[in-house]
């Protein structure tokens, strides 16, 4: 295959090194506030990734992450939680066995997390993927909506409106990062296997991927499943990174946020998702002050909640009219890529002076 | 029991009568053709034969299993593989990539085992390279192999098409419209390249063709539809001189 493959895997290793050196310095020396920045930006990543594997790679848009990581925060916050403090928090109706009375360490939760999503992501893609086009993203939005509110009526089990509370805020870069670099590390792999090849076929045109025999649902189940896993997880982590969740957390905003990552990024490309959650999460924060009132000489704007929506949104449209395939197109970041780029420069260097 | 039999197939679309009553045998190393003018139900049997359509009355059977009802990736498995009309490569990988994917559905591999690229993985996908360079060098596309599909030419698509069918492991391939948009020379390789991968592969071949030369040059027999209704079957010699072909091609005159 590639000549250069120990090379490139050598660089690899050295490259997760480094950053791991860098976030140790940052989680050491960096404010709370761009620490938590820092963790939104793990966490997205890992969520926009696995999202784009099913919209991206895939080609089925869907709309459903909200509705995963809703199920993977409320299965592993129930599992960290005490039976003490679930006792307290249920106060309109007591929690059921067995919930009441389990408590698992923090990873078995994430796993548990992980694992529940994923059930539920492949008994959703049963029903969602007997449609597809446009009739799949209303059918996954409707998903969205539905756990939402199931969220909010399972009074003895999410403790409906009230949410959970005062979850041990185990959630730090170490678990975010890693699992970032988990998620990219299956999902770029997977692509470059042949079921990836095959999932990219589906998208491609699936009429033409059932002519060499590939079984276009089955590849589908294999991207929102593991979608469903990643999101899960990515939920836990979330909700012991905040430490309090409600149905509200869980609202199509979210799918919003990582669908305009996803497309910034490039569809399909994973390389692309990463740049954009980061690009998007620090972006967000950066534009927080358009949501401030604002005082420019004699001209007072009063402050509007909810501008930075309408500033991602126009750059939404922005994209799908002047760039739709977005930073990355359907390429991919590669190392041989980078040592051409710095054996040109060197060439250019030596050559001036 | 025939290698390939269809027997009283009707398909419906509505009122339509796309197909009526169609009727066919193969015999194994066969290359059969079906023509007939525009429109006239070929694209039709051949997608009630690749699973595309289920058809409204009748039966398929292939080496000994009924086939209709069954989905089109099932039959592809089982030894079918088709082309298109329209050429329908996946048009963003790479002419290597159109045909390793073929062997994508006889991979044994779970996914796990392919993302930690075990050693049967690894060893399956050197087979799927392997494979796919084979077809491409008897296909003539080697030089090819790294290029984007889509910057090929007409005619090299339609190859790429046909290897990408060949590395299925077919044991009947259906062929629709292969010679559509080549140029003489592209045709005449074309005959070539058909009769040599059916005597390499032990294929059995059915063909839908307009070009009249290719199809009287390669088949052995061939059969004629027109509103969907068998008119004519015969060796090329015989379907030359039927009446009824010529009324149905030049309209009655
Ligand atoms: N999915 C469909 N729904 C409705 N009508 C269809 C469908 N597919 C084919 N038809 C109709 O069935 C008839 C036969 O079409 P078919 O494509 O089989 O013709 P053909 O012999 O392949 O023609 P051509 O030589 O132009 O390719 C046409 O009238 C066509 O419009
Ligand atoms: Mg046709």
């Amino acid at each position: 295959m590639d000549v250069h493959h120990r090379r490139n895997q050598i660089l690899s290793i050295l490259a997760i090194g480094l950053g791991f050196v860098l976030l140790y310095l940052a989680q050491k020396y960096l404010t709370s506030y761009q620490v938590r920045i820092l963790n939104n930006c793990g966490l997205f990543i890992t969520l926009a990734v696995s999202y784009n594997l099913i919209n991206g790679v895939t080609g089925q848009f869907s709309l459903e992450p909200n509705a995963f990581v809703a199920i993977g925060a409320y299965t592993s916050a129930l599992l960290t939680l005490s039976p003490a403090e679930k006792a307290m928090s249920f106060i309109i109706e007591p929690i059921i066995w067995p919930l009441s009375v389990i408590q698992t360490p923090f990873i078995i939760s994430l796993l548990a997390a992980g694992i529940v999503t994923a059930i539920f992501g492949f008994l959703m893609g049963f029903a969602v993927f007997r449609v597809r086009g446009d009739y799949l993203a209303i059918v996954t939005l409707g998903f969205g909506e539905v756990v939402r509110v199931v969220a909010n009526n399972t009074q003895t089990i999410t403790n409906g409106p009230l949410g959970l509370k005062a979850l041990a805020p185990y959630t730090n870069v170490w678990w975010t990062w890693g699992l970032a670099l988990i998620t990219v590390f299956y999902v770029s792999r997977l692509v470059r296997t042949s079921y990836g090849m095959a999932m990219k076929a589906v998208k491609y045109d699936e009429a033409a991927a059932e002519a060499v025999g590939i079984n276009a649902f089955r590849h589908k189940m294999l991207a929102f499943t593991s979608s469903a896993f990643f999101e899960g997880i990515g939920g836990g982590l979330l909700a012991h990174l905040i430490t309090t969740i409600s149905p509200t957390l869980f609202t199509f905003f979210l799918t919003f946020n990582l669908l305009i990552m996803i497309v910034v990024g490039g569809l399909g490309s994973t390389t692309g998702a990463i740049i954009a959650a980061i690009l998007v999460t620090w972006g967000g924060e950066f534009l927080r002050f358009v949501e401030e009132p604002i005082n420019i000489f004699f001209i007072h704007i009063p402050a509007v909640p909810g501008m930075r929506m309408v500033i991602f949104s126009l750059l939404l449209v922005l994209m799908m009219i002047f760039a739709r395939h977005g930073i990355m197109g359907t390429r991919e970041f590669s190392w041989n890529w980078v040592v051409d780029r710095m054996n040109g420069l060197k060439f250019l260097l030596r050559n001036r002076g | 029991m025939d290698f390939f039999a269809a027997k009283n197939l009707t398909m419906k679309f509505g009122g339509l009568v796309a197909v009526n009553d169609f009727n066919i045998t193969l015999k194994r190393g066969e290359i059969v053709g079906l023509i007939g003018p525009n429109g006239a139900g070929k694209t039709t049997v051949f997608n009630m034969v690749a699973g595309y359509y289920e058809p409204t009355e009748g039966t398929i059977t292939f080496s000994k299993n009924i086939i209709n009802g069954k989905k089109a990736n099932e039959i592809t498995k089982l030894g079918i593989a088709r082309t298109f009309q329209n050429i329908r490569l996946f048009t963003e990988l790479s002419v290597i990539e159109n045909v390793m994917i073929a062997y994508h559905c006889r991979v044994k591999s779970t996914f796990l085992g392919a993302v930690l690229r075990f050693p049967l993985y690894r060893r399956e996908e050197k087979m799927m390279h392997e494979g796919a360079m084979n077809i491409l060098e008897e296909v003539g596309l080697a030089s090819l192999a790294k290029e984007r599909s889509d910057s090929l030419p007409y005619g090299q698509q339609r190859r790429l098409e046909i290897a990408r069918a060949l590395a299925t492991g077919p044991e009947l391939l259906l062929l629709d419209e292969p010679a559509a948009g080549m140029n003489p020379q592209e045709t005449q390789d074309l005959v070539d390249l058909v009769i040599r991968i059916r005597d390499n592969h032990g294929l059995t071949v059915f063909l839908i063709e307009h070009d009249m030369k290719f199809v009287m040059q390669i088949c052995e027999r061939m059969k004629v539809i027109d509103y969907g209704t068998t008119i004519a079957e015969g060796t090329p010699e015989e379907i030359q001189n039927n009446e009824r072909v010529i009324k149905a091609y030049l309209g009655e005159a």
